[in-house]
């Protein structure tokens, strides 16, 4: 793979010290207009003097106070518009049960950033004029599909978006369509690659080269069996839907992390519990700063996803600081198929089963990425008085969680032993994505 | 090849910046934009020297410039072209270009200098025409020209022009851009203030937005150009167009 492949040379290999001084540039116009237009931040900066005057370097904005999911969804659905509604030209709204969900709004100016952002990540990935790039539209990842269609367009790249779902469809056009690069998730890739084997038609006899995916946490494992059963390299990538999704950071072919797009993002990483600033190399939750966006521009944003970060530079020649591959939750949320899961949420699905709220313990990813699975523990004896009852109450359950968080999700009844007997500590969420690190 | 990092100035008691951070690339048109008194013509003068600056950085080609006296900053090849001219009325033409080249006159040869009024003769040649005639009988946009050929006497690596299309004709508004553009094409690098925010984001790489002593916005001056803000603030385009 080509090396030197970048979107945009200048910004994507600028010196460091001319990016911290564009980044602080960038930051005083954003507190500046923050403090200006959007109300939210002028009350929560009533008490600071420092702001806006006072933030003079990169380094001060850590006097600043995080702004939550929560502060968000105080401001639901306009609170955080920092123009007014005329000049705003897309409204996105993320999936979720939440009644007031994350709003996402785009200027004229904020969607060709973003085409840009996305531009460079499809080049990262290899992607040029000559590539015919599929794209399947998902329900949780629309906004991903129509930022990578509207990158693929800035380069040139032949677009095929199918609809998510039918893989035999999308099985069938990667085939006759002689797609080059599929950009999805990794559920999706190991699903075509079941699919490819089962209508005898891969790796062979496509043309795929490259998976760009992401969304969902994908272990090193799921990794190597994706590029071994496409026959593809396999590229990482990450956004946050209230920055940019896709856009935020992407692996470039070093492997070795995930570029920041530090010109139009700001990352920190903090200690999840204090909110503390950590150094590079430690890990903590990711913080982000838009430093480009007009219409909903967000300050320390405490994005959720844990990671840690690295400045030094990078054999592909990008300047930008790499994230590593985030893929657990400072709020234990479960993030599938682009989708985040507050386990509340099936706490209290299951809260309203005959004879109250059971034991259960939620297993995610054991055959693929998106594979979520809730195990009930059933006492024995009340499993032999009623089978026919047990069944009938399991069968509610997966249907109330899939009109719930829209997804299918597997509920199976099993022995209160199987939960994590061993140390009699039973953990709620078992999240089979997510392998420890080398070095934790 | 310009940078300032959060400068402030004040006037008395008027803070006039408040944390300015911008930077101009060898080779880039930037221009600042801004209504009046946003602290646009301020920035050139803590840049050049005239004013202090009171907290913050400047740093010409990596070297701290702030403390700096003008002189010093205009023989380093920083020069600035200033608001409303301020031309040697009673001196000719010729004196006046002359003139311009003094901060060098230690380290350059008379022929040299002689050179270089030929050159910026050549480049202006109604200057030639007019180089006898007192710089104050002169019209607008043919002091503005001599303003700008005293500040290339200098031999200025980096231009400050400020407000050089105040009180010009349209048509010679866009001469004097032109002659901007072919000046940057040469190898010089352009800060220009202006009040004419569409002439100057016609011809600028990127641009500054300045309100009350803060960049309130920066970007491409294409962006700057399509931002509804910037329309209905600097460029005249109310929202009269929505209900029409």
């Amino acid at each position: 793979m080509d090396n030197s492949a970048f979107w945009d040379e200048h910004n994507e290999t600028m010196p460091r010290e001319e990016l911290l001084q564009l980044q602080l540039e960038r930051l005083q116009v954003v507190l500046n207009r923050a403090m200006r237009d959007i109300a939210f931040y002028r009350e929560r900066f009533a008490d600071i003097e420092s702001v806006p005057d006072g933030v003079k370097s990169l380094e001060d904005l850590a006097q600043l106070p995080l702004t939550s999911r929560e502060d968000l969804r105080e401001g639901y659905p306009y609170g955080f518009f920092a123009v007014p509604l005329r000049e705003v030209v897309r409204i996105d709204t993320g999936p979720g049960l939440s009644r007031a969900p994350t709003v996402c709004a785009y200027t004229r100016n904020d969607l060709k950033h973003w085409a840009q952002l996305a531009a460079r990540v499809l080049t990262a990935a290899g992607v040029t004029a000559d590539s015919v790039v599929q794209i399947p539209f998902e329900a949780g990842m629309f906004e991903a599909a129509y930022g990578f269609v509207e990158g693929a367009r800035l380069i040139g790249a032949s677009v095929v978006s199918v609809p998510g779902g039918d893989y035999r469809k999308q099985a069938r056009l990667m085939h006759d369509y002689r797609s080059t690069v599929l950009v999805g998730l990794p559920s999706d890739a190991l699903r075509l690659a079941d699919e490819l084997e089962r209508m005898d038609l891969g790796p062979r006899g496509l043309w795929l080269a490259v998976a760009l995916l992401g969304g969902e946490p994908w272990s090193e494992q799921t990794r190597s069996e994706i590029e071994e059963r496409l026959r593809v390299e396999t590229l990482d990538h990450f956004g946050v839907r209230i920055a940019a999704s896709p856009g935020v950071a992407f692996e470039c072919p070093a492997k070795a992390g995930l570029h920041i797009n530090e010109d139009h993002f700001l990352a920190e990483i903090v200690d999840p519990e204090t909110g503390e600033a950590l150094p590079p190399g430690a890990e903590g939750e990711l913080v982000l700063t838009t430093l480009s966006k007009e219409a909903l521009p967000v300050i320390r944003h405490r994005t959720g996803d844990l990671c840690s970060m690295n400045v030094e530079p990078c054999e592909c020649g990008r300047t930008f600081a790499r994230i590593s591959r985030p893929s657990l939750r400072a709020d234990h949320r479960i993030v599938v198929r682009g989708v985040s899961i507050q386990p509340e949420a099936i706490a209290q699905a299951l809260a309203s089963m005959p004879g109250g709220p059971p034991q259960y313990q939620v297993v995610v990813g054991e055959h693929a990425p998106d594979d979520v699975q809730i195990r009930i523990a059933v006492p024995s004896q009340a499993a032999q008085a009623g089978l026919h009852r047990i069944e009938q109450a399991r069968e509610k359950i997966e249907r109330e969680l899939a009109a719930l968080l829209s997804m299918q999700i597997r509920v199976s009844m099993v022995e209160p032993s199987s939960l994590g007997e061993a140390a009699g500590e039973m953990q709620p969420v078992l999240d089979l994505r997510v392998q420890p690190s080398a070095d934790s | 090849m310009l940078t300032l990092t959060s400068v402030e100035a004040s006037y008395g008691r008027v803070k006039a910046l408040r944390g300015v951070s911008l930077h101009v690339e060898a080779g880039e048109i930037v221009t600042l934009i801004g209504a009046n008194g946003a602290g646009k013509s301020t920035i050139l003068k803590t840049i050049s020297g005239l004013v202090h600056a009171e907290a913050g950085s400047i740093k010409f080609d990596g070297q701290e410039i702030s403390g700096w006296s003008a002189g010093r900053i205009v023989s380093a090849g920083l020069c600035q072209v200033p608001e409303g001219r301020q031309l040697f009325g009673t001196l000719s033409t010729r004196d006046n270009l002359l003139l311009g080249a003094y901060p060098r006159r230690s380290r350059t040869s008379k022929a040299a200098i002689a050179a270089d009024l030929e050159e910026q003769f050549e480049r202006f040649p109604l200057l030639s025409e007019r180089s006898q005639q007192q710089a104050a009988s002169l019209s607008g946009g043919e002091q503005q020209m001599l303003a700008l050929a005293r500040g290339l006497m200098s031999g200025p690596r980096m231009l400050l022009l400020d407000e050089p299309s105040l009180g010009l004709a349209p048509k010679i508004v866009r001469q004097f851009f032109q002659t901007v553009v072919s000046l940057r094409d040469e190898g010089l690098t352009v800060l220009l203030v202006e009040q004419n925010a569409r002439a100057a984001l016609q011809i600028a790489d990127r641009g500054y937005v300045l309100e009350t002593g803060r960049i309130v916005l920066e970007g491409t001056a294409q962006e700057l150009l399509e931002n509804p803000e910037v329309q209905r603030a600097y460029l005249g385009r109310g929202y009269k167009e929505v209900w029409e």
